[in-house]
């Protein structure tokens, strides 16, 4: 079923693709290049073919009244200008100023962050502590805190990590350069539900003369999802 | 279904590749992509299956929005929206399709803004401490029971939702609203003797993926 399926569906945007390009022989060798193109590849340095797909979808979409193009826009410009990593960390700097804040957050992420103006996800926050690490990750797809975190990097969307965090994520941790002591208890979340999940990193020490908006300027998408440190600032850095 | 999509565990996916300074979106088409998968009038579970659904060989190799483009054709001809001869020809044949809610600007807006609607309710059969083992189930439509936590032990470590089950194939499972527990599965239970005996893996499970142990 899936493979007459493939063919009914590599037929149609091929053709679709065709269409848009109708004589133009790019079009051509952009179909051949395609099959041969099996090697692995995280992403991929945009062939013409998916463009002219994508855009015989959208001028469909559009002209069947499926899609209202200013929506299109506006969806684009929330994750490209308005939500990104800069909310979480803003959380995670209140956090560490504010030891009452981080209970409730702690306790009912949901409700915590909106008191700060931010919602969108149902939203669990674990705590990263000397002793245990947490690490996010989604093995079945790639659920990623959208509305904290913005939209995943094409690492956390991977085969690699995907399937590897479970097993073994001290390996993937190495890889991204965090060493943990055997002592210290490894937890991985794995996204199978509608929850989503946000590390609380470590404040590092000696930022006690930090302001809030200092601390969220240290903070990084990379440890809110769990995969590093934040990195103490260097000496003699005035924030 | 025990697709390739189900990849926790897998060992053999090589190194995981960082971009230094990545875009957002590495081309415009990307952009589009994003856009128009988000709009589309059809649930996320629908979403994920379609992309599920990618040929083995074929998911592996495309990217992210690459598996969207896909998919979003798929829901397309699949939900009614449009022909199989519209996508191939790229130009709408019939008029507007009847029944679809379409995205407005103003709903975007309400994406990312706190939401007060209450959790809905549901009887909790489990509770905090209790030890559950994940069913050994083989659903062949769309399910949230990754394979790696399948028959093994875990401990419920908290109650953390209620949300409509998932499945395609709800045969089974229980009602539509279901509590989700995160379940503490240790390393050693899933993984043997030679994972740390410090280190677990936690799994959100929906009820009628557990029976008591």
């Amino acid at each position: 079923m899936t493979t007459s399926r493939r063919d009914l569906l590599t037929g149609a945007l091929t053709a679709a693709a065709g269409a848009a390009l109708a004589p133009d022989p790019a079009g051509a060798q952009a179909r051949d290049h395609e099959h041969d193109h099996d090697h692995e590849h995280d992403h991929q340095v945009a062939p013409s073919d998916p463009a002219l797909r994508v855009k015989a979808l959208e001028s469909l979409m559009v002209a069947k009244g499926l899609v209202d193009p200013a929506a299109l826009d506006a969806l684009i410009d929330t994750y490209e200008h308005q939500v990104g990593p800069r909310r979480g960390a803003q959380v995670v700097a209140r956090a560490w100023v504010d030891h009452a804040f981080r209970e409730r957050l702690l306790t009912d992420a949901t409700s915590a962050v909106a008191e700060l103006g931010f919602g969108g996800d149902t939203l669990r926050v674990v705590e990263n502590t000397a002793a245990i690490h947490n690490l996010i990750v989604c093995t079945l797809c790639s659920c990623y805190p959208w509305s904290m975190l913005g939209l995943p990097p094409v690492w956390y969307k991977s085969s690699a990590y995907r399937s590897r965090t479970v097993i073994d994520p001290r390996g993937v941790l190495r890889e991204f350069g965090v060493e943990l002591g055997d002592d210290v208890e490894v937890r991985v979340w794995d996204s199978t539900a509608d929850l989503r999940y946000l590390v609380l990193p470590e404040r590092p020490a000696g930022t006690q003369h930090l302001t809030e908006e200092s601390l969220a300027a240290l903070v990084t998408r990379d440890a809110m999802v769990g995969v590093a440190k934040v990195a103490v600032p260097r000496p003699g850095a005035h924030a | 279904m025990n697709g390739v999509h189900d990849m926790g565990g897998m060992q053999d996916m090589g190194p995981i590749r960082r971009e230094h300074d990545e875009p957002l979106f590495h081309a415009e088409w990307e952009r589009r992509i994003f856009a128009l998968f988000n709009a589309v009038d059809v649930e996320w579970p629908y979403r994920r299956q379609q992309i599920e659904l990618i040929p083995p060989a074929d998911y592996l190799r495309m990217s992210y929005y690459e598996k969207w483009l896909t998919a979003l054709a798929q829901i397309l001809i699949g939900t009614g929206m449009a022909t199989t001869a519209e996508i191939e020809s790229g130009t709408a044949s019939g008029a507007t399709s009847p029944g679809h809610h379409v995205l407005t600007v103003a709903e975007v807006a309400t994406w990312n803004v706190p939401d007060s609607s209450p959790t809905p309710k549901a009887t909790a059969r489990f509770h905090a401490g209790q030890r559950v083992r994940a069913r050994n189930i083989n659903p062949t439509g769309h399910t949230r029971l990754p394979r790696y936590v399948r028959g093994k032990i875990g401990t419920i470590a908290h109650d953390a939702d209620v949300e409509p089950l998932q499945d395609s194939d709800a045969q089974g499972l229980g009602p539509k609203q279901q509590h989700v527990y995160s379940v503490r599965f240790t390393a050693r239970e899933l993984w043997g003797e030679r994972a740390s005996p410090h280190d677990a893996v936690y799994a959100d499970l929906w009820e009628g993926y557990l029976e008591s142990a």
